[in-house]
């Protein structure tokens, strides 16, 4: 106790011996510690932007369907379980936000032109905020109830078609006996997508208006739930399995999309080697001010030496004032990076930088994202590295030969 | 009991194409309770012989006892014990630590060796008191005279009570009230508590304090007599 107080105290009191010295190393730390953390904060947010355009595009963090729709997902292979008994069951079970479709390949033909498209029948009750449509921003409406005999496009889609609201077009498809199902419908809507593929490959209509037209009766092609935060769906999923019961495929949103979810664990160690890398230009001026602070206090380290004192404690010294330097540099360097956050929380405009950005799947609304868990990351990473490279000149000055190094000039 | 003793200690230094002999076959006995100056003209191997009495420095032969248990073969590890357990020392090139105040380098050594604050703080500012340095508790060393820096020094030797202090010059920056002071000091707890002294010193008056003097000249002991201290 005694010895670690005057360790403490000894090195406290060295670290503002030489103050320009001191904030300059600490101003260096703390804007590397910010850099790590406000940075990885804004390429969390672009990667989450890409991840969550993503999964609005399946939708859902968790989803079911027949165990070959994956292959071949066409009406061959709907859920087993009707529509009506899986509302029952995940409606009683409480989800927040759940939704069954039916969802299958179909071609789009207007007077003037044909395109391949997905058809989703939907419920647009339970399909709001699920899906990546915003109801209210759709030209025209979106569909009112899922016997709605409207139909939902793209505006890439009726601009490919040359057609627009009010007219009509025709989908084809197969029912399940292998024989064409198709229907005449009216454009009620047009909606637009970040991602403007989507507003080519995607089509809205009532999911019992399809189920008519396809003949499939009460059934659908999937059911998905969507969960608080897409990178913990344990909960949904373990809930979602025990509802199932074994009558249908239950799949998280990373095993649906890998590339999607090789994206996470791709963005964690790439903000692991940022911060490695930050902390490796931190370290030499680290190293370089303690090996100046070591060689100018030779002969109080003789001293000290000299009386009696353990060379641990003079290494344990060393390496106190550099874990001090590093953990007040840490403190405001954290500080700043949340407080640079906060301005920018309600997402900051990067179109300017961004033209083009749609292509990656990003939009021009930049929402940084600040986790816990990184914040956490770089202060570990940063004492941890910064104790192992302050070992060096403490090991040195705790190997002096007492008498050699206090009658030093 | 004897405090000290060296037998045949030799330690030779290169200086460039030089050989020069620093302690040439130095023996002595120290009793307990001795009061021993060292003189020697500049170079005449006081300080490396204190060294090696303090366990600093390793003779290149000869054998050193501290109070009977041989030190001159003991590990690193075990004379920085001995040092702060059972020596008090006043250094000649560097005694105190920049960072730290009058009191906290007179504790310093207390706090090491694990000594209470409380206690650590009275025998502190008792011992300050005694070597004249009352109220200048919180200086450091920078805002010192060469004087008062070499009380401080002194004070830290003493003030936990070694049973041998091994002294560098301890007066060479005092005016002579301030030397008889420390030197009266010296004595009293020479007297009281049977505490060692070995001084290495130019100063007459210092050595006119001694009960024994012992004269060195190029590493030799050339004088060691016993006389009545001042
Ligand atoms: N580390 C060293 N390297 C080389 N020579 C040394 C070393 N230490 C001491 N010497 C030499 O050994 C001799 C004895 O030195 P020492 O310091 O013991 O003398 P001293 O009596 O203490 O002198 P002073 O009164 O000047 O302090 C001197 O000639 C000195 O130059
Ligand atoms: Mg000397």
């Amino acid at each position: 106790m005694h010895r670690l107080e005057i360790l403490f105290r000894l090195a406290w009191r060295n670290l503002w011996r030489n103050h320009r010295r001191t904030l300059i190393m600490l101003m260096a730390v703390v804007l590397g510690t910010w850099a790590m953390i406000f940075m990885t904060a804004l390429m969390r947010g672009m990667v989450t932007d890409v991840v969550k355009d993503g999964i609005s595009a399946l939708p859902g963090h968790v989803q079911v369907h027949h165990p070959d729709y994956r292959d071949d997902p066409s009406v061959a292979n709907l859920i087993a379980v009707s529509d009506a008994d899986l509302s029952a069951r995940f409606n009683a079970a409480g989800f927040v936000k759940w939704a069954t479709r039916v969802r299958v390949p179909a071609v789009i033909t207007s007077e003037y032109d044909s395109r391949g498209v997905t058809l989703l029948g939907v419920d647009p009750e339970y399909e709001r905020d699920l899906t990546f449509v915003d109801y209210d921003s759709v030209s025209g409406r979106f569909l009112e109830s899922a016997d709605d005999s409207g139909i939902v496009i793209g505006k890439k889609l009726a601009e490919t078609l040359n057609t627009k609201v009010g007219k009509r077009i025709v989908l084809m498809s197969q029912d399940p006996d292998n024989d064409i199902a198709d229907r005449g419908f009216r454009v009620v809507g047009m909606f637009e997508a970040n991602i403007k593929a989507f507003e080519e490959n995607y089509v809205f209509a009532g999911k019992t208006t399809v189920q008519k037209m396809l003949r499939i009766g009460d059934q659908v092609s999937e059911l998905v739930v969507l969960g608080g935060d897409y990178r913990d769906v344990e909960a949904e999923y373990n809930k979602t399995v025990e509802l199932i019961d074994g009558s249908g495929e239950v799949k998280r949103w990373f095993e649906l999309d890998p590339y999607l979810g090789s994206m996470l664990g791709v963005m964690d160690g790439f903000v692991l080697v940022w911060i490695i890398v930050i902390f490796l230009a931190l370290s030499f001026g680290l190293v370089n001010t303690l090996v100046m602070a070591v060689f100018e206090r030779v002969r109080e380290i003789g001293l000290m030496l000299a009386l009696g004192m353990r060379p641990i404690n003079i290494l344990g010294q060393i390496v106190v004032e550099s874990s001090l330097l590093l953990a007040i540099g840490l403190a405001i360097g954290t500080g700043l990076s949340w407080a640079s956050v906060q301005p920018i929380k309600d997402g900051i405009d990067i179109s300017i930088v961004g033209d083009g950005l749609d292509m990656w799947g990003m939009s021009s609304v930049l929402y940084p994202e600040l986790l816990l868990s990184d914040v956490i990351l770089a202060n570990v990473v940063v004492l941890v590295l910064g104790f192992l490279a302050s070992l060096s000149p403490a090991w040195r000055a705790a190997n002096y030969e007492p008498i050699e190094a206090i009658t030093k000039v | 009991m004897t405090a000290v003793r060296c037998v045949d200690l030799c330690k030779t230094y290169r200086q460039g194409e030089e050989d020069i002999k620093a302690l040439d076959h130095v023996s002595i006995d120290i009793a307990e309770g001795g009061f021993v100056c060292l003189s020697a003209p500049s170079g005449g191997g006081k300080t490396t012989l204190l060294n090696a009495i303090g366990g600093l420095d390793k003779p290149d032969s000869g054998e050193i006892y501290i109070a009977g248990r041989r030190i001159d073969n003991l590990s690193k590890g075990e004379l920085a014990e001995l040092r702060l357990r059972q020596i008090g020392f006043v250094f000649q090139a560097f005694n105190l630590i920049p960072v730290l105040t009058a009191r906290e380098n007179v504790e310093f050594v207390m706090q090491v060796q694990g000594v209470p604050a409380g206690e650590r703080q009275k025998l502190a500012g008792e011992i300050l008191d005694e070597v004249g340095l009352a109220g200048l508790d919180d200086r450091r060393p920078a805002d010192m005279s060469g004087g008062q820096q070499q009380r401080v020094a002194v004070a830290r030797a003493i003030v936990s009570r070694p049973e041998l202090v091994l002294a560098d010059e301890p007066t060479a920056n005092l005016d002579s009230k301030t030397a008889d002071g420390l030197m009266e000091l010296f004595r009293e707890l020479n007297e009281h508590h049977h505490t060692t002294f070995v001084i290495a010193t130019h100063d007459k008056r210092v050595m006119s304090y001694a009960k024994r003097l012992i004269r060195m000249l190029d590493g030799r002991i050339v004088d060691d007599i016993v006389q009545d201290a001042a």
